[in-house]
């Protein structure tokens, strides 16, 4: 027998490349269930089970269709089909609990379909996988075709009446009466961020930016558990490049990671649910009395939305931390700028950026072509983009007008930064000066901001009138 | 900031040190009863006009907590000052006090302020909704302990039968909860219930720490939050657009509480309690007046049997002959307004009154209430 000598440095490495290993398959197992955990229960039978499974059907044939590697050689390499054996492996075990009685609800939160209909679903899903990677894997520019369908379904969950039709549709399906179909019954936890992810690969891929991605790595990257339901919104070269990465545990990351769960777990079930109590919503809307009680349930929405989306960013943030990922940020003490244009440079701001990447600088950039007039530009530009972010929270009016409001504040600053570059500048031996205009800036921009929460939390023009007539006082 | 295995184990030890000295001395301290009575109320926000109560806290800005202290402390009554020329009348009851599906302005206190009496010695009569939504007498008892503090001039105690089976007087979570001041009652007016009565929740050490009482904690926080909705909508009650009227066709059962005719036991009932209240008010200096509140008389089915859901026609018959007896006996003041409210002035429960069901109780009132002294 040959002894064989291994230094220490290579113990080291291959450690750190297990630990890697491990972390990467058990991020990707625990976000393929948490797909299926956090997904509430819904008023049409199994729903909770075929949603989550609609979300990792979408990751998987977009992969398909966006992976270099699968267009090149044309069918599944094993470490492919591995991967696809465990996401099935997970589909069916998840339905397969409805016949072990006490884990029945451990997953899905009402009895999942029968074995066979997941199968017979499991199956189509790989067909159209092959499908699209066949048809579409080496034609990147066709993927269009696939952002146009993502676009078209998070439309109709986004539009009530659409939302109430696919409802009545699902109801008819599972034998269920149509006509007590609601908007309410479709809620599919995390589409709107996976619509993103999924949307920023294929736009990847058709610019030819897409790493080339396994399938592990793509569907956690679709449906990572810590983002799923709140984002940050990641790009997948940013989110493959942590997985990546060589990986230990390690007590810096770790209790940094507890640190900002610790944080975000505060602002959301402490700060924000407190002010939940009496942020103005509908019915508190129609009822408050007089200018100063109307403005104080303005400012406590406004707080209350920070505090709630900031609390579930820290707290995504520090649990994929723990396992080395470093989630973009999403805030960066948005209510303290001094204008309008920077408020949105650092509220939501993986949001902000994936419509600057994946709109609004195309739509610029092919508008200059154009030979348009920069203003013109800046104000197509920045309403559009401010206009889709809004419907992008549902397709109503008031959506609509919060989106315009802000593009409009947009356009309104930006005119006034070019005009006051020139004229008003606050020389550098007046700091205090500059100190008074920047704090003047932040609470008109706060008031800005929180004026236009008034659109965002109401359901209708009429309501969300009538209070910003009591808030001055008409 | 990045810490190195060492620092993070020596933090998270220090944490845990922390958060159990904290806890111990959170329940060796019991600092809840002082925390209670600190309150956002009567300060930042308008002192609410009746004592929290909520089943749906969403829509009522309101919820039911079990720290009187905080209960009163958010009440209007903690920040009025009294003036010289006050007549003040402190009103205890059930729900009907309360005002179940009424707004303030309808209520009995309000109805009674609204209608601006004064005294035969020129004071202005300002009466305080300290109405409860439970049936006690023990319940009522305990909450007129904490408003003797206010300086009453009249207590009026608002009962019914319901209140007074002795054998319920401890079956409600807010008399449960306040074990130590129920039993500081019993103690003191030798009431009949046992102090060591197994109903009476008596808290371990775990309990008393700050995991064992994040309730209470998190009730008395959310307490002060709604304060602000309450100020800025007045609303302490949801009523809802249509509800279940009272029962009108009832069932022919004479049986009250597992009682047959033909006799009303009077140990049965809890008059001991009453006697407690009515001399807890005339040690604060106080009259008081004892009101047996309206009940529905119904004419459907069964009419002839029971008055009522809750009254078989003999129980509550005697009832009233019972207590007519015992307070004459001793001199105390008594109106006995049970039929007073006609039908169909009643909502969905055979004691809760519409606005103008309550108007003819607040007017039966105001002639006895102006005529004291």
């Amino acid at each position: 027998m040959l002894a064989t000598e291994t230094s220490p440095s290579a113990a080291v490495g291959r450690l750190v490349l297990d630990q890697a290993r491990a972390r990467n398959i058990t991020l990707f197992v625990a976000s393929v269930l948490a797909a299926y955990a956090l997904q509430p229960a819904m008023p049409i039978r199994q729903m909770d089970f075929w949603l989550p499974t609609a979300s990792l059907a979408l990751a998987v044939i977009i992969w398909a269709a966006t992976s270099p590697a699968l267009a090149a050689h044309h069918r599944p390499d094993r470490a492919t089909l591995t991967d696809a054996a465990i996401i099935g492996g997970i589909v069916l075990g998840v339905a397969a609990l409805r016949f072990v009685e006490p884990l029945e609800g451990l997953i899905t939160r009402t009895p999942p379909p029968a074995v066979p209909s997941v199968l017979v679903a499991l199956a189509i899903v790989a067909l159209l996988a092959l499908a699209a990677g066949r048809i579409l894997g080496s034609r990147p520019a066709w993927t269009t075709i696939l952002v146009v369908g993502l676009t078209a379904l998070l439309f109709a969950l986004k539009f009530e009446p659409l939302t109430q039709a696919l409802a009545a549709t699902l109801r008819a399906a599972q034998g269920q009466a149509a006509a007590q179909a609601s908007a309410l019954d479709v809620r599919w936890l995390g589409f709107s961020y996976i619509f993103f992810r999924l949307t920023a690969a294929l736009r990847e891929r058709a610019s030819g930016r897409l790493p080339d991605m396994s399938l592990r790595e793509f569907v956690t990257y679709a449906v990572f558990a810590p983002a799923l339901i709140a984002g940050p919104i990641d790009r997948p070269e940013r989110f493959v490049k942590d997985l990546r990465a060589s990986f230990a545990f390690n007590w810096p990351d770790a209790t940094e990671g507890l640190r900002r769960i610790a944080t975000g777990a505060f602002k959301k079930f402490v700060i924000a649910d407190v002010l939940a109590l009496f942020a103005l919503n509908e019915a508190n809307a129609a009822q408050v009395q007089g200018a100063g009680w109307t403005w104080l349930l303005v400012y406590a929405y406004a707080l209350r939305i920070y505090f709630d989306f900031g609390g579930y960013t820290d707290i995504a943030v520090g649990i994929a931390r723990i396992f080395g990922v470093r989630l973009p940020e999403n805030f960066n003490r948005p209510y303290l700028k001094p204008n309008l244009t920077q408020f949105w440079n650092c509220w939501h701001m993986s949001l902000a950026q994936w419509f600057r990447a994946y709109y609004f600088n195309p739509l610029t950039r092919a508008l200059r072509t154009r030979a348009w007039a920069m203003p013109a530009i800046v104000f197509l530009g920045q309403v559009t983009t401010m206009l889709l972010i809004g419907l992008w929270h549902g397709v109503t009016p008031n959506f609509a007008i919060w989106g315009l409001w802000h593009g409009l504040g947009l356009f309104i600053h930006n005119r006034w930064s070019d005009f006051a570059k020139a004229r008003l500048v606050i020389p550098p031996e007046r700091p205090r000066l500059q100190q008074a205009v920047n704090i003047a800036g932040a609470l008109l921009t706060f008031h800005f901001v929180a004026l236009g929460w008034v659109w965002f939390a109401l359901p209708d023009v009429a309501l969300s009138l009538s209070v910003f007539a009591r808030l001055f006082g008409l | 900031m990045m810490l190195d295995r060492p620092s993070a184990l020596r933090i998270l030890a220090k944490a845990l040190a922390l958060f159990v000295a904290l806890n111990v001395l959170f329940a060796l301290l019991n600092p809840l009863p002082a925390l209670g009575r600190l309150s956002l109320y009567n300060v930042v926000w308008p002192g609410r006009a009746r004592l929290p109560y909520g089943d749906d806290p969403a829509k009522s800005y309101n919820l039911s907590l079990f720290d009187l202290n905080a209960m009163f402390a958010s009440h209007e009554l903690a920040g009025a000052t009294k003036r010289d020329d006050e007549f003040r009348v402190l009103l205890i009851g059930d729900s009907s006090t309360w005002g179940w599906l009424l707004r303030n302005e309808d209520t009995l206190a309000g109805q009674i302020n609204a209608m601006r009496l004064k005294t035969a010695d020129g004071r202005t009569v300002r009466a305080y909704n300290l109405g409860y939504p439970i049936m006690s007498l023990t319940k009522d008892l305990l909450v007129l302990s904490h408003a003797v503090e206010y300086r009453p001039d009249l207590v009026v105690w608002l009962v019914t039968l319901e209140s007074f089976p002795a054998n319920e007087q401890l079956a409600h979570p807010i008399v449960q909860r306040n074990a130590d001041a129920v039993r500081a009652l019993i103690a003191r007016y030798g009431l009949r219930s046992q102090p060591n009565d197994p109903a009476l929740v008596t808290p371990t050490f775990l309990d008393r720490t700050i995991v064992g009482q994040r309730r209470a904690l998190a009730d008395w926080l959310r307490l002060q939050a709604y304060g602000a909705l309450w100020g800025a909508t007045r609303i302490d009650h949801h009523i809802p657009q249509t509800y279940e009227p009272a029962q009108r066709d009832l069932e022919a059962d004479s049986s009250f509480k597992g009682m047959q005719p033909p006799t009303l036991p009077k140990d049965a009932l809890a008059f001991d309690v009453l006697d407690a209240g009515i001399r807890m008010a005339d040690e604060a200096g106080a009259s008081a007046l004892i009101v047996n509140e309206p009940i529905l008389i119904s004419p459907g089915r069964n009419g002839d049997v029971r008055y009522n859901f809750f009254y078989p026609r003999w129980a509550y018959d005697q009832y009233r002959a019972l207590l007519q007896a015992h307070l004459a006996a001793r001199g105390v003041a008594y109106l006995d307004a049970w039929n007073l409210v006609p039908q169909e002035e009643f909502t969905n429960s055979a004691v809760h009154l519409t606005p103008k069901g309550t108007r003819l109780l607040a007017e039966a009132l105001a002639g006895t209430i102006t005529g004291r002294r």
